[in-house]
């Protein structure tokens, strides 16, 4: 039977790992993830969770121990933040490279210089394109049944998941969630089957070098070259948009709980103006677009849950009908703008829209955003439109810019 | 010692076609590692020589299972297929992570360490051409003084070598062992051994290498031996702290017979801008650690 507990965004995490039977954990602390390598610990020393647990010497290696436990066979976990992912960083590219179905939280933090060790998305939103499926989560219990699904995701598509959640907001904030029957996940997500097995009869070589172009092997049979095995990592990861989305689905009707697939509406049925975010800070957005319907504007959210592979299809989608966008960011892409805002605008090239969209940095190293702030952003994003000035450049919300 | 070969293995795990140069040390020494450490083993390497001789996608002249891995992860990959195994419950497999020196001397150390503070179940074996082959000679705190490198052209190496057998002994591991494909018998024997401990495993190899140091291939052996018989690289193993001389180096140790270094240094290209003061202190270097092996052989 599900019970519900009241629990920190890091302890939902650490029940999902025990609930998908994950069989090596290799993790680093780093605030705020620290409190989740902790709980594991206990989890397995206790004999909660049957895992190997490698405690290794820094990030690059707790990726690395995933890696290779992932080829031989084992359901891997681990978590990290900020500066930890950025030491990962090649390890990263290796995972998906590997086409091995490695989960990970990123608990997001500010990345130093200086250090801070607060919550934005820069850290993860700089790792877009090392091949990883990246999912952000609103509150805890969307964490704990994330976790679960990126589990059936990764070990479909075998692509590596990124769940990513807020430090502090989520991590270290007590909220009630609803844990499964650990049989029904077990039914939800059969064991893991590695795409290639390593074992002495059948001695294989993996990654190994290759040139540019397609070689046959000892059989005359031509095999890929980097350059297919770079596409079908692409075409994986296009695959991956449906069965996010089944999975999402698959999952509510299992579990009664809807995550919102790839992109997640909110009063969005009349929305001339959206709001869009990532993570908490869209459900903040929530709020913002509440206040805003009471004076009679128009508001809805559209919630990035998943970015990537980027949902350009649902963006169009939901975006359709807006009259004007304000896109609200915990990170930003240094001499342009927002990752988001750029992706949005991109997807919506060529469908012949000309509304607004106006790019808000905001929550930087922690820097408070309140739902209150979003929504004056709102009007006045609405003011400027109305009297037709045009911005050409992201604003930095509840920051000194001159 | 005709007797001593017939033990050793028939198979072979490296069949031709290996994409080493002529004359690799390393290919000899890994061929008689492999038949050492048998059908049971999981190889874990990285960016190196060894990388190369493995092959291009998609085909490789090994018949052992291999995953590659990023230049600075080689033990923490030992690590995640120890940990893999043991959670899937196959614990017949010899985990054997093996890179060159700059995989372990320079980028691959952080993991290496940790590696084997957690006493994690696998054999480490430390390949040592004293440089970045693979990228084209460059200089690695392997390699020794007085070495001329594509990045110490000129001027030459002007540091010894770091003395890595004593940062693993600090790690008190059960097994640490120095070999040479020279002397494959020897190396056979320790691999054999090695496979039988439990824990980390310690196994530094001297591979000489035609091309980076500036000799022709058919002399891969000599250099081999010169290296031992001028104990620039002796020969010896340390079980449980236990430090023992093998081989070649123990007979030198018994009858004092050590060449000087100068029979070593000259025949390889990459000492040809070595000074007069430089083979001094390559030689003082070398007596020391001689001076301190033979003590603790006697202990
Ligand atoms: C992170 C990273 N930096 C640099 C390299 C380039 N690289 C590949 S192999 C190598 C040197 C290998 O030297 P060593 O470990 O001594 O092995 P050898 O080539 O001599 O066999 C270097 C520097 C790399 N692959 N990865
Ligand atoms: S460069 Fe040296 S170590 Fe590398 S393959 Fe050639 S001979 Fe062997």
């Amino acid at each position: 039977m599900p019970e519900v507990q009241i629990m920190t965004g890091n302890a939902a995490a650490a029940q999902a790992a025990v609930l998908c039977d994950v069989q090596v954990v290799a993790a680093y602390p780093i605030t705020p993830q620290s409190q989740l390598a902790e709980i594991l610990s206990q989890y397995i020393e206790g004999g909660k969770l049957k895992a190997e647990y490698v405690r290794v010497e820094g990030e690059h290696s707790a990726l690395t121990v995933c890696i290779s436990a992932s080829t031989v066979g084992a359901r891997v976990f681990t978590a990290t933040s900020a500066n930890g992912l950025l030491y990962m960083h090649e390890q990263l590219h290796w995972a998906a490279g590997s086409r091995l179905p490695i989960v990970m939280c990123c608990v997001n933090r500010g990345v130093g210089a200086p250090w801070t060790i607060f919550n934005d998305q820069q850290d993860s939103v700089s790792q877009r394109d090392t091949g990883w499926i990246q999912i952000y989560c609103r509150n805890n219990q969307e964490i704990l049944d994330t976790i679960i699904q990126a589990y059936r995701i990764a070990e479909a598509v075998y692509c590596p998941v990124m769940v990513a959640y807020d430090g502090f907001v989520l991590s270290h904030t007590m909220m009630p969630v609803e844990i499964p029957d650990a049989a029904s996940v077990r039914e939800f997500l059969p064991p893991y089957r590695p795409h290639t097995v390593v074992s002495p009869e059948d001695p294989r070589t993996l990654n190994a070098v290759l040139f540019p172009w397609r070689r046959a092997n000892a059989q005359g049979v031509v095999c890929d070259g980097y350059m297919e095995m770079r596409h079908k990592l692409q075409a994986a990861l296009e695959r991956a948009l449906d069965v996010i989305r089944e999975t999402n689905d698959l999952y509510a009707a299992r579990f009664g709980r809807d995550c919102g697939g790839l992109v997640w509406e909110y009063r969005m049925e009349d929305a001339e103006v959206v709001l869009t975010a990532m993570g908490s800070l869209a459900s903040e957005a929530t709020v913002a677009a509440d206040l805003l319907r009471e004076e009679g504007i128009r508001a809805g959210v559209a919630g990035i849950r998943v970015f990537r592979p980027f949902p350009a299809d649902d963006v169009r989608r939901v975006f359709r009908k807006a009259a004007a966008v304000c896109c609200f960011e915990k990170a930003i892409s240094y001499g342009y703008e927002g990752a988001l805002c750029t992706e949005i605008k991109g997807a919506l090239y060529g469908t012949g829209v000309s509304f607004p969209i106006h790019n808000y940095i905001c929550g930087l190293g922690g820097r408070d955003v309140k739902a209150s702030e979003l929504a004056q952003a709102v009007r006045e994003s609405l003011t400027d439109m109305a009297a037709g000035r045009v911005r050409t450049r992201a604003m930095w919300l509840n920051c000194v810019t001159e | 010692m005709p007797e001593n070969l017939f033990k050793i293995n028939v198979k072979e795990y490296i069949l031709p076609g290996t994409r080493a140069c002529q004359g690799c040390g390393l290919s000899l020494a890994y061929r008689h590692a492999l038949k050492a450490l048998r059908e049971n083993t999981i190889v874990t390497l990285p960016a190196s020589c060894l990388c190369v001789l493995h092959g291009l996608y998609p085909s490789t002249p090994v018949a052992v299972p291999c995953l590659n891995n990023s230049f600075a992860a080689t033990a923490a990959s030992a690590a995640g297929i120890a940990a893999g195994l043991q959670a899937l419950n196959k614990t017949d497999l010899t985990v054997l992570a093996i890179a060159g020196d700059g995989g372990t001397f320079d980028m691959g150390i952080q993991a290496l360490s940790g590696a084997a503070e957690r006493e994690t179940d696998f054999i480490y074996c430390c390949y040592d051409n004293e440089g970045y082959m693979n990228t084209g000679t460059q200089r690695s705190s392997a390699t020794p003084l007085g070495a001329v490198t594509t990045t110490t052209p000129i001027a030459t190496k002007q540091q010894h070598k770091k003395d890595f057998i004593k940062i693993m002994e600090a790690h008190e591991i059960p097994y640490i062992a120095t070999c040479s494909p020279a002397y494959p018998i020897d190396l056979y024997d320790k691999f054999v051994k090695a496979k039988k401990i439990k824990g980390t495993r310690y196994i530094h190899i001297n591979v000489p290498c035609p091309p980076g140091w500036g000799y022709p291939p058919r002399d891969t052996v000599r250099m081999g031996r010169l290296a031992v018989e001028t104990a620039v690289f002796p020969l010896f193993e340390i079980e449980d702290g236990k430090f023992r001389f093998t081989s070649r180096s123990k007979t030198m140790a018994e009858r004092g017979n050590k060449l000087p270094v100068i029979n070593y240094l000259e025949r390889q290209g990459r000492f040809r801008r070595m000074n007069i003061e430089q083979l001094r202190q390559f030689q003082a270097w070398v007596d020391k650690k001689w001076q301190e092996y033979l003590r603790r052989s006697q202990e």
